[in-house]
């Protein structure tokens, strides 16, 4: 390739980039299956204090990585909740029990719905519980088994199979109560300018979604659709392990998955999205 | 002849101070903003500063702002202005004061300080997630890449 034509590809590159600087989050409408009608954008919940409407990142992939979501074959995620469905009835642990001893056959429904209002309130604990933190309760205290790895593939695979059987119901956290204080907390993080670079998550997803910060389409950072399979490290992945990798972005120390500060972070990013589906697993780049 | 001579000393003498000692960060002077001094006491080279604000791994300066000038670099981003006539709307002291510390010329700007080396919360070490020493923080930008970055902005004028 001469000279010439190098740098005329290099422009039309630059020109597509430029174009899609622009590119607002899209009016696509999610289904997925044929099936399962999905709200993707919705009005803000009432807590929320600079945004109007509030919309899912699937909104702001393109329209190769929108359609992997919209049929459960094309989803690799699904490979994970495949392997967590084998999971649900597998015995593990001192107790001889496996999940479906205590809640039931995936067909009877028990867990229908639980996705959608995690984090919440441990009433016993006295404290806010993870979805994490609930699987590994139950693992450790009623199965005798050994805890997962809080990001780890067992425990996200686990998490991708109970968000998948609440597709489409509206997340739907609480924040009153015994939570707020909890809530309160993440909401303190979640304006807070971390790093060397200075940046909040407020900074990139409330200021800018919708902007291009170099090749990548800034979304409202909702985390209705997680785990959150990636094209790009090519496995599914859990809340903490976004946030991880969005607060060393700033250049700051993180915080690790599990901690109380990621824990909380959950609950209030959780909250802005009360009232879209929840989509997990999804697919994003 | 001699008188001549002498002068264009002076000049080189005033230019190029050879031996002084860049402005430390906590030096920097700000006049509403605008950094009037080098802060290597010297001119930056205009065609290291397009590759400081073009690299990811330096001021990827290119992830917020596009820079028509520079139509070879993919992915231009839009978080800040277009960097395009930059030069008409800023003096070269003032762009010196945004590259240096943005946050002296507009309150609360998104845009990182690149010669600041003090004031953060949980400061890391690069990108590894890990903690780094308060001492240990060294600015985004060396002396020299601010005033490269400073050379080049000055050329990009649309009047
Ligand atoms: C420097 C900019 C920046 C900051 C600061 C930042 N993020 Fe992100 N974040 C991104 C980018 C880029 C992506 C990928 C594109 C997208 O989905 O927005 C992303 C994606 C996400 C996603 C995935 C959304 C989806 O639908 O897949 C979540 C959740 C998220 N961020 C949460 C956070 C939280 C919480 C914080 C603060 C602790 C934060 N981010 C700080 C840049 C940032
Ligand atoms: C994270 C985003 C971000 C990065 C990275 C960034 N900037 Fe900025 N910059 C901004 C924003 C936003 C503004 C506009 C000020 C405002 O509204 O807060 C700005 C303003 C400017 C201006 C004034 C532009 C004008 O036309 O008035 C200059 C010059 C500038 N930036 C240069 C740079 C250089 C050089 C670098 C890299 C060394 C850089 N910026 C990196 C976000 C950024």
């Amino acid at each position: 390739m001469n000279f010439k034509a190098m740098t005329a590809l290099a422009g039309a590159l630059a020109i597509s980039a430029v174009g899609a600087a622009n590119a607002d989050p899209d009016d696509d409408t999610l289904v997925i299956n044929e099936e399962i009608e999905m709200v993707t954008k919705t009005a803000a919940p009432e807590h929320m204090e600079y945004i109007d409407e509030i919309m899912s990142g699937w909104h702001f992939r393109s329209d190769e990585t929108q359609a992997l979501e919209m049929d459960d074959f094309d989803n690799p995620g699904m490979l994970g909740v495949e392997s967590a469905i084998e999971a649900w009835d597998t015995v593990e642990g001192s107790a001889g029990k496996a999940c479906s001893d205590c809640h039931g056959a995936l067909e009877d429904e028990q867990m229908v719905g639980v996705r959608a209002v995690y984090p919440k309130w441990n009433e016993n604990a006295g404290e806010v519980w993870t979805l994490e933190t609930t699987i590994n309760a139950c693992r450790t205290d009623r199965m005798g088994a050994e805890a997962w790895k809080y990001d780890g593939a067992d425990m996200t695979n686990m998490n991708a199979l109970l968000s998948s059987i609440s597709r489409g119901m509206p997340v739907n956290v609480a924040i009153d109560g015994p939570a707020r204080e909890t809530w309160e907390k993440g909401k303190e993080l979640y304006y807070t300018r971390t790093g060397q670079l200075e940046l909040s998550c407020a900074n990139c997803h409330e200021d800018n979604y919708g902007n291009m910060i170099r090749a990548d389409h800034l979304s409202q950072g909702q985390i209705n659709g997680f785990p959150a399979y990636r094209l790009k490290n090519a496995k599914l992945n859990s809340v903490h392990a976004r946030f991880k990798g969005c607060v060393r972005d700033t250049r700051a120390e993180t915080f690790s998955p599990g901690s109380p500060e990621f824990v909380a972070l959950e609950l209030y990013v959780a909250s802005r999205g009360n009232g879209l589906s929840v989509e997990g697993p999804s697919v994003r780049n | 002849m001699k008188r001549a001579f002498s002068a264009a000393v002076a000049a080189f003498i005033l230019a190029t101070p050879a031996t002084a000692e860049p402005v430390a960060p906590g030096d920097v002077v700000y006049e509403d903003g605008a950094v009037a001094a080098s802060l290597t006491g010297a001119a930056g080279n205009p065609e290291e500063g397009a590759k400081v604000i073009s690299t990811k791994s330096i001021g990827n300066c290119v992830s917020c702002h596009e820079v028509s000038a520079m139509p070879d670099v993919p992915f231009q981003g839009n978080v800040g202005p277009s960097l395009d006539g930059v030069a008409d709307r800023w003096s070269e002291a003032e762009i010196r004061g945004i590259v240096a510390n943005a946050k002296m010329t507009y309150d609360g700007t998104i845009m990182p300080s690149f010669y600041k080396i003090e004031g953060f919360v949980r400061p890391g070490n690069g990108y590894t997630g890990k903690g780094i020493a308060a001492e240990e923080i060294a600015p985004l930008l060396t002396p020299q890449q601010i005033e490269d970055v400073v050379a080049y902005l000055v050329t990009l004028k649309e009047e």
